[in-house]
């Protein structure tokens, strides 16, 4: 039972504690979850929550345009498909549980991803970009057009709340958050001994003719990653409506596809906790911004203002600035250090060579 | 019912084709997909709006000096912003959009939600076969023909227009032919934010001004540009017409169309796409097809 322990200890710090990056992410996660004891204010914990369902869906986003390169402009597809099923399905079927509905909208938004993937299989580039910018007008266009069903321009309302506390949607959406960016994090690691999706994924982004070439059946990966990030996009939506309790057109908007983009360029592509860095600094920033009288006017415009000049000065996002800062990788044995360290932790190496 | 879609579908798609044509002159000579194109278009709107309307400015001067203000703003945000990420092409895309919301934001921020009207340059309508149609309509036609064929000249004929051509076929040949690529690319985005003032100009009068119009415009130019193939000019031209006389169509002949305007003419582009992956009259590398 001791050695166990003490086993679990043992990978815990080498897997953790001895890695800056998952350190910082270890204490975020417990500063989220422990936030309600600080707090008890309902709109703080309201921002909070949806920031975590941004979470989800900016890295959502990422798993799909940053690993596999598949730039997809009409994210929000994912996100109101499901937002909508949940909404239809909680507005007819009254006891329906949350859990179920949610994972029905899932569904219906991994059906989508493969349907929006397949044009993927034969566009390449910008053609794929518009053509699934195109994909979240079209539903819009159908929405607004059955607004006997749908509600129209108003949207549906009166859906079942997640539980009966705000505390406890509160921990649900969180934990909800902190394991689906854990599993898409894990999902598309290339250096994982265990599951090879990272990397092939990765090999699909950086050339998809010699992935090809190298007996990678690029289709497959391709309509894999949009049926994986169509799930975690449904998983975020399907709890917006549950937490709404009402879902409009807006969350089929272009805009709104493009915030999830903007949120993980400010955060850093291609890195899954990149985009949810880039919600929470964000996302809370414009947020908060509505509490004061001049921030509520012009938070859109200090947003694109930040964002424009965050892709021209720091293009590859926050996440990976600081973590040139604070990291150092072992020339010999690939293990990250500490950057104060001068020999790995691991193998002993120098990490830097003296000229 | 016939004459109604012909006559709408000619003035959308002489519209439609003037945007468009800005848009893919851009991306065929500098491979820059700028998607805030039409936010240019929205901000002509307003300066068209400011100075004819508030100011009280003639219509015809007014329209000038706001596509020169949209010219000269479309220079700086070129030169500030894109110039610097050319060669990222996401980049540009993400950054295009940024600068849209920014735009959308501050007009916003200074007029409001509310819709604008801009006086016509002519009141006034003809009959034909039983439609209404007013003298503004007319010009509007007028006017976009006219801007396509002087492009057409502009393109064909003139030294620039050969610089224009010999860029986008070749940036690096070009420039060891001793053409200041740097010069062509400010003067490619130039001519295209100009295209879309004039479309600006001919249409604001008819349709409304709006700090949100950009959103629809933009489907529309990215569905007509897609279609007819990135970059070729003269398949845009055409798709935009397609996409326009389609749209007008549905929105006349389906009940509850007008919500469908926009899905109608992405639908169209989804298929084509799907049957022919380059567009009309793209043109794809052998060792670009997967």
């Amino acid at each position: 039972m001791t050695n166990y322990i003490f086993w679990l200890y043992h990978v815990f710090r080498e897997q953790i504690l001895d890695i800056p990056g998952r350190v910082i992410a270890l204490v975020f996660f417990i500063l989220i979850l422990l936030l309600p004891l600080i707090t008890k204010e309902p709109i703080v914990l309201r921002i909070f929550t949806f920031a975590a369902i941004f979470a989800i869906y900016a890295a959502s986003w990422d798993l799909l345009a940053g690993f596999t390169g598949q730039v997809n402009l009409g994210h929000a597809l994912f996100f109101g498909a499901s937002a909508y099923t949940v909404g239809l399905l909680s507005i007819h079927f009254h006891n329906l549980p949350p859990w179920f509905a949610v994972s029905a909208g899932s569904v219906a938004a991994v059906m989508l991803g493969l349907l929006a993937g397949l044009p993927a299989l034969r566009l390449r580039g910008f053609y794929l970009s518009l053509v699934t910018l195109s994909f979240p007008v079209i539903l819009s266009g159908f929405i607004l057009l059955f607004h006997e069903l749908t509600g129209g321009e108003v949207g549906l309302y009166g859906i079942r709340p997640l539980s009966n506390s705000r505390i406890i949607d509160y921990y649900i959406i969180n934990l909800i958050m902190i394991f689906s960016v854990l599993v898409m994090w894990k999902l598309t690691d290339a250096r994982s001994k265990i599951i090879r999706l990272g990397v092939i994924l990765a090999a699909i982004r950086e050339d998809e003719i010699a992935a090809r070439a190298s007996g990678i059946q690029t289709t497959k990966y391709k309509l894999l990653s949009f049926a994986i990030s169509g799930f975690f996009g449904g998983v975020a939506g399907g709890i917006y409506a549950h937490f709404m309790r009402t879902v409009g057109p807006s969350v089929l908007e272009m805009t709104f596809s493009f915030e999830a983009i903007l949120w993980t360029i400010l955060g850093g592509m291609g890195t899954i906790y990149g985009s949810v860095t880039g919600v929470y600094i964000l996302y809370l920033f414009v947020e908060f911004l509505r509490f004061h009288p001049i921030g509520e006017q012009i938070r859109f415009v200090l947003f694109a203002i930040i964002m424009i000049l965050f892709l021209l000065f720091m293009p590859q996002g926050i996440c990976v600035w600081v973590r040139h800062k604070i990291e150092i990788q072992c020339r010999r044995c690939k293990i990250i250090n500490l950057v104060t360290r001068h020999y790995c932790r691991s193998c002993g190496a120098p990490l830097r060579l003296e000229r | 019912m016939i004459e109604l879609i012909i006559i709408n579908g000619l003035v959308y798609g002489g519209v439609y084709a003037v945007l468009t044509l800005g848009f893919s002159l851009v991306f065929g000579v500098a491979k820059l997909l700028n998607l805030a194109y039409t936010a240019y278009y929205m901000i002509c709107g307003f300066i068209i709006f400011v100075l004819a309307t508030i100011l009280g400015v003639d219509l015809i001067p007014s329209i000038i000096v706001a596509i020169l203000i949209t010219c000269l703003l479309g220079m700086i945000s070129y030169e500030v912003c894109l110039a610097r990420v050319k060669e990222h092409e996401v980049t540009v895309l993400i950054i295009s959009v940024a600068l849209a919301i920014l735009f959308q934001e501050l007009f916003l921020l200074i007029f409001g939600g509310d819709y604008r009207r801009i006086p016509p340059f002519v009141t006034g309508f003809l009959e034909i076969a039983g439609v209404r149609v007013t003298y503004q309509h007319f010009i509007a036609i007028g006017i976009c023909l006219i801007t396509l064929i002087s492009v057409g000249l502009l393109l064909s004929k003139t030294k620039l227009g050969y610089a224009i051509r010999a860029v986008a076929q070749d940036r690096e040949i070009a420039n060891l032919m001793g053409i200041n690529v740097d010069r062509v690319y400010i003067l490619t985005m130039v001519i295209s934010v100009a295209l879309a003032g004039i479309a600006c100009a001919v249409v604001s009068p008819i349709f409304m001004v709006h700090p949100l119009m950009w959103v629809h415009s933009l489907i529309i130019v990215l569905a007509a540009a897609v279609l007819g193939g990135l970059g070729s000019i003269r398949g845009s031209v055409i798709a935009a017409f397609i996409l326009a006389f389609t749209e007008v169509a549905v929105v006349t002949l389906v009940p509850g169309g007008s919500f469908l305007r926009g899905a109608v003419s992405l639908g169209v582009m989804i298929v084509v796409l799907i049957v022919k992956p380059e567009g009309l009259f793209g043109i794809v590398f052998e060792e670009e097809r997967l």
